[in-house]
This record gives C-alpha cells, sequence and structure tokens, in this order.
C-alpha cells in the first residue's frame, strides 16, 4: 500500500513507547526490590520489547526500512515516544551505583499500561487490519501487566507513610509529563479520520476517568491538570536521556549494521 | 499414625541407619522427613550457594541485555537472563524450606551473601566487557553448568531433584542461545572473530574452575565425599571436566578457535583429557570474594537492596526480610 503518514507517525509511536520503557524496564534486572519482582518484571520487559519488535516489523513491512535499524541507528528526534517514558530510572546508571527509585518504576509503568490497554481496545477495531491483529496479541500479555503494576500502585500508596510520601512524590512526577503520553501528535486528527486509532480526546478522557475511580478507591488525592513540561515526544522533542538510551542500545549493532549478529 | 510413632521411638542411631537404607534405596527425601544435620546443613550449603549464584550469574549477562545487537537478540537474552532468576528463586524456595526447622528465612541468605560468608561460582566473579562474553557465558558457562547439575537430577532429596528437572530443561534452550550468538560471531568479520577469540581467552581458566579443584588437596573434597554418600551427587569434579572436554573441546576446535591451553589433548591410553590445571590459588581467592569483579557485583546487590528496604517494608512491616 502506498506510504501513509498518519500511520506510519502512529506506529512509530507504539514501538518506541514499548521500546523505550522495556529498556529502562530491563536495566533494573537484578535490582528489584525482591526475587520475586525480579522474575516478575524481566518477563512484563521481555512482553513490552516484543510488541515494540511487532510494530517495527509492522513499519519494515510498510517500506520503513530493517526493524533493527529502526529501533538501533534512528537519531533521537526521529523518536516518536513519549518524554516520560525515555526518563532515567534515577541517578546512576544500571552498571554502576544506580539509586533506582521502585516509586518512580511502578507509578510510570501503571500510568502507562492503563493508558495501553485503552490503546489496545481501540486497535482492535484498527481499520489497519495488521495493527488489529497486533493489538490482539499484545492485549492477553498486557492484561498480566495491568494487574501487576496495579496490585504495587495500590498496596504502596496504602501503606507505610514513607511509601505513601515516596509514591506521591512519583504521581506528581508522572503526573507533570503524562500529557506527553496521552499526545497522539501533530497528526492525531487524521489517524482518528481513518479509522486508525480511537481520537486523543476519547482516550484521554478514558484515562482520566479511570484515575479518579482508582484515586478515589485508594482514598488519595486527585492531582488535577496534567503535564507535558518537557516537550512532546511525538513530535521528536527529547531529553538528553534518550540520548544515552539509544547509544547503550546500540552500542554493539552500529559497531557494524551490515552483518549477522 | 502408627509407623509415625513407631518411628517418633526409635534411637537417632536406628532412625540414621532407616535414612541411609533409604537413599540406597533410591527413594527421595522431602522436606518434612527425618533426615541427619550434616545431610541438612550440606543440603542448605549446595542449594544456597547454587540460588545466590544463579542470582548473582544475572549480574554480568544483565550488563548486555540492554547493548545486545538486533531485537532478536534483544528478546532472546531477556528470556534467558528471566530464567536464571527464575532458577534463583526456586531454589531459594527449596534453601528456605531446609533452613526453616533452624529458624533461618531469605533474610539470613542475603546477609551471608553480604558478609561473604555465602559464596557464589567463580565464574560470575569475572569481567564480561564484550558482546562476545555474552556468548561464551550462555554457550560454555551454561553448558558447563548443565553437566554439572545433570549429575544431581537424581538427587536424593525430592525437592532439589525436580527443581533441576526443570533448571535443567530451561539451561539446554541458553546453551543453545549462546551457540547461536557464537555461531553468528565465528561466521562473521575479523572482528567478530576476534570478539570471540579474546572472550574465550578470557574464560578458559574461570571454565576450569566451574568445576572444582581435582585432587584432594586443594579442596573441601570431604564436602564432595559426602554428596556423594548421601547421593546429592553422583560424580566427582574431575570426572565432570573430563565430560566437559568431551563435549565442547572439539565443537571450539570446529569453529576454528584456539584454545588458550597448548597442551589440552586427549590421551588415547589413560582415555582422559590432558589439559593444564589452573592455579588453584587463585581460585580460593576469586571465590572468597577477591575476583576481578566481586566487589562490584555484590556492591550492585547491596545498593539495590538498602535502595528498596522502604518497599520491603512497606510489603511486610512486621518481617524483615521476603
Amino acid at each position: 500500500m502506498a506510504q501513509d503518514k498518519a500511520l506510519v507517525e502512529l506506529l512509530y509511536t507504539l514501538a518506541d513507547d514499548d521500546f523505550i520503557l522495556a529498556y529502562r524496564g530491563s536495566e533494573w534486572l537484578g535490582l528489584a526490590p525482591h526475587i520475586e519482582e525480579d522474575v516478575a518484571y524481566s518477563s512484563i520487559n521481555q512482553d513490552m520489547m516484543g510488541h515494540a519488535a511487532k510494530y517495527y516489523h509492522l513499519l519494515e513491512e510498510l517500506g520503513e526500512g530493517d526493524a533493527d535499524e529502526l529501533s538501533h541507528l534512528r537519531s533521537p528526534e526521529k523518536f516518536r515516544n513519549a518524554v516520560l517514558l525515555e526518563e532515567k530510572n534515577g541517578e546512576g546508571t544500571y552498571l554502576e551505583q544506580p539509586q533506582y527509585d521502585w516509586a518512580f518504576a511502578v507509578v510510570r509503568n501503571y500510568f502507562y499500561s492503563i493508558h495501553k490497554k485503552f490503546r489496545m481496545d481501540s486497535l482492535r477495531q484498527s481499520s489497519y487490519e495488521p495493527l488489529s491483529d497486533t493489538a490482539k496479541k499484545v492485549s492477553i500479555e498486557l492484561q498480566y501487566h495491568l494487574m501487576h503494576w496495579e496490585t504495587w500502585f495500590k498496596q504502596l500508596m496504602t501503606s507505610t507513610d514513607e511509601a505513601k510520601r515516596r509514591m506521591t512524590a512519583a504521581v506528581e512526577r508522572c503526573w507533570n509529563e503524562m500529557g506527553g503520553v496521552l499526545s497522539l501528535g501533530p497528526m492525531a486528527e487524521e489517524m482518528a479520520e481513518k479509522g486508525y486509532i480511537a481520537s486523543e480526546e476519547t482516550m484521554r478522557t478514558k484515562w482520566l476517568d479511570h484515575m479518579k475511580k482508582t484515586f478515589e478507591q485508594i482514598g488519595a488525592d486527585f492531582p488535577g491538570e496534567l503535564g507535558m513540561t518537557k516537550g512532546n515526544g511525538r513530535q521528536g522533542e527529547h531529553t538528553e536521556d534518550l540520548t544515552q538510551a539509544l547509544e547503550t542500545l546500540s552500542e554493539v549493532y552500529e559497531t557494524n549494521p551490515k552483518v549477522a549478529w | 499414625m502408627t509407623i509415625e510413632t513407631s518411628f517418633d521411638q526409635l534411637t537417632e542411631e536406628e532412625k540414621y541407619e532407616h535414612f541411609l537404607a533409604r537413599i540406597d534405596a533410591g527413594e527421595k527425601i522431602e522436606p518434612n522427613d527425618w533426615m541427619p544435620d550434616d545431610y541438612r546443613q550440606s543440603l542448605i550449603r549446595l542449594i544456597s550457594m547454587h540460588g545466590i549464584s544463579e542470582i548473582m550469574g544475572a549480574l554480568p549477562e544483565k550488563e548486555w541485555v540492554p547493548k545486545a545487537p538486533t531485537l532478536h537478540r534483544k528478546l532472546a537474552i531477556m528470556a534467558k537472563v528471566q530464567d536464571e532468576m527464575g532458577h534463583g528463586q526456586l531454589l531459594l524456595r527449596v534453601a528456605e524450606d531446609l533452613m526453616e526447622p533452624l529458624d533461618m528465612n531469605r533474610e539470613d541468605i542475603m546477609q551471608n551473601l553480604f558478609s561473604g560468608k555465602l559464596k557464589f561460582h567463580n565464574v560470575f566473579h569475572m569481567k564480561a566487557p564484550t558482546w562476545g562474553d555474552a556468548g561464551i557465558i550462555a554457550w560454555l558457562v551454561d553448558g558447563a553448568a548443565i553437566i554439572s547439575q545433570s549429575m544431581m537430577l537424581n538427587s536424593s532429596y525430592g525437592p532439589y531433584a525436580r527443581a533441576l528437572k526443570r533448571i535443567c530443561a530451561e539451561e539446554v534452550f541458553h546453551a543453545q542461545h549462546g551457540e547461536s550468538i557464537i555461531m553468528a560471531l565465528a561466521e562473521g568479520t575479523p572482528e567478530q572473530r576476534e570478539l570471540l577469540q579474546d572472550a574465550l581467552n578470557r574464560w578458559w581458566t574461570a571454565l576450569l574452575m566451574f568445576f572444582g579443584p581435582k585432587s584432594k588437596e586443594n579442596a573441601s573434597t570431604s564436602h564432595v565425599d559426602k554428596n556423594m554418600r548421601y547421593k546429592i551427587r553422583e560424580k566427582t569434579n574431575e570426572e565432570l571436566r573430563q565430560e566437559f572436554f568431551t563435549k565442547y573441546v572439539p565443537r571450539i576446535w570446529s569453529l576454528g578457535l584456539t584454545i588458550p591451553d597448548e597442551t589440552i589433548h586427549f590421551d588415547e591410553e589413560q582415555g582422559l583429557w590432558v589439559y593444564q590445571d589452573p592455579d588453584w590459588n587463585e581460585f580460593k581467592e576469586i571465590v572468597t570474594g577477591n575476583g576481578p569483579q566481586s566487589k562490584e557485583r555484590l556492591e550492585l546487590r547491596k545498593t539495590s537492596y538498602e535502595n528498596n528496604r522502604w518497599v520491603r517494608e512497606a510489603l511486610n512491616p512486621a518481617a524483615k526480610a521476603i
């Protein structure tokens, strides 16, 4: 089929969101609060990396180029992921002195997974069949991710004072960037018109409604207006964190992208 | 009930005889069965070391998870390291059941790891500086692990034998994943081949050490002897190392790689591989926490344990460890 810019942009959005967040998750490997969580979290990240790979392959089928090159060699401004998902897990690196923040990991993954669920619900009806097929497969795994993060979120939000304090700070931090996750970028309208995905407004409303209920349920204050303070990733606006992430992700591949690995 | 009552009336010696008769008959010992203290202690030592090695073993490979070259390799190594964590979890649960009557739990395992009392496999104290190392670890370290674990599939301790069945099945996939990385590098550019050869050179000695010392002067072979009497293990360190050579040396050679030991060859008369023995003093240094990367890896584990203390407390304010 002919190149459709809106479809391509949507696929990059879906692919890059999962790719970058799975990467951030994989940095936690061996560092999670307990061994059972290490097993569970690494399974979720593996699923998410798998989802990203599916979208990159859809892009490859549309003639965008080789899936490995798309994921490893594009420059940061070509990435369409939301800024919240690229942010570092905390100070230090995954190899040295990782001062990682579990509250941030839980809130970021919970907020994102809820949005991803509404996304998949909509994409299962997508007018682009390969995408609706993919969404059906992704939904099955996503169900478990949601259960996982919801459990963590509710537990920590209602536990010790220290946990509440840390979680509230993480909620505030994520809330300030969540607008970027819910954005579909400059081509949002065309994506909806062509029936690829529901409108940005519809999905935003669903997410906010769900959050209102959740916050009510656990007796926490609802944070109010969503923000997008560090730029809109859907337009290629990113932070230094993405540049560093991509350098790590492509360190081996870029030594020679032409050969088999 | 009557059987239990009559068993309780036996003397310690009679219980011991009964226990030996059971394992000699090939019966499995279960967590709530009577067992001699030194059997319990041997199992705790062996299984907690095995479990914590799986967990510490995730750290060198973790370095290569984000950097794995392609989407396919990223997915494969993510799956593999997740398996290793799963093995660690499975084994620690087995160890915890054995420790319970002694009033010990996972917190003790973690604290013993941090204090150096609980050791982990020598191979996981080594650096893994290139993608070639990721391949060699999956192919040969996991290959060595399959050999040493397979001999315990018939272990007299039921929960350990059952855990190992599952673990060995997954390790076979890991070795295949490693072999696939190795093949791609071996058939690749001169730079890729060099990556591989360098990694093999780095890992060879550590692989020999993996099976433990052969002679009594060099090792706590009393553990080996006891574990064999108790049918926890079936072979000596040297028998396992010889199996490893038989399986892998020809494969390494067929890839055109050079083993960094000019003396290694199969001696037809003895029916044994002859090789350069590693420096066992160095082995002792490594496993007591003075290996090239020991401190960094332990530090990583400690840092995360401390950083996440608030999470463990939030989940279960009354208990110390989970």
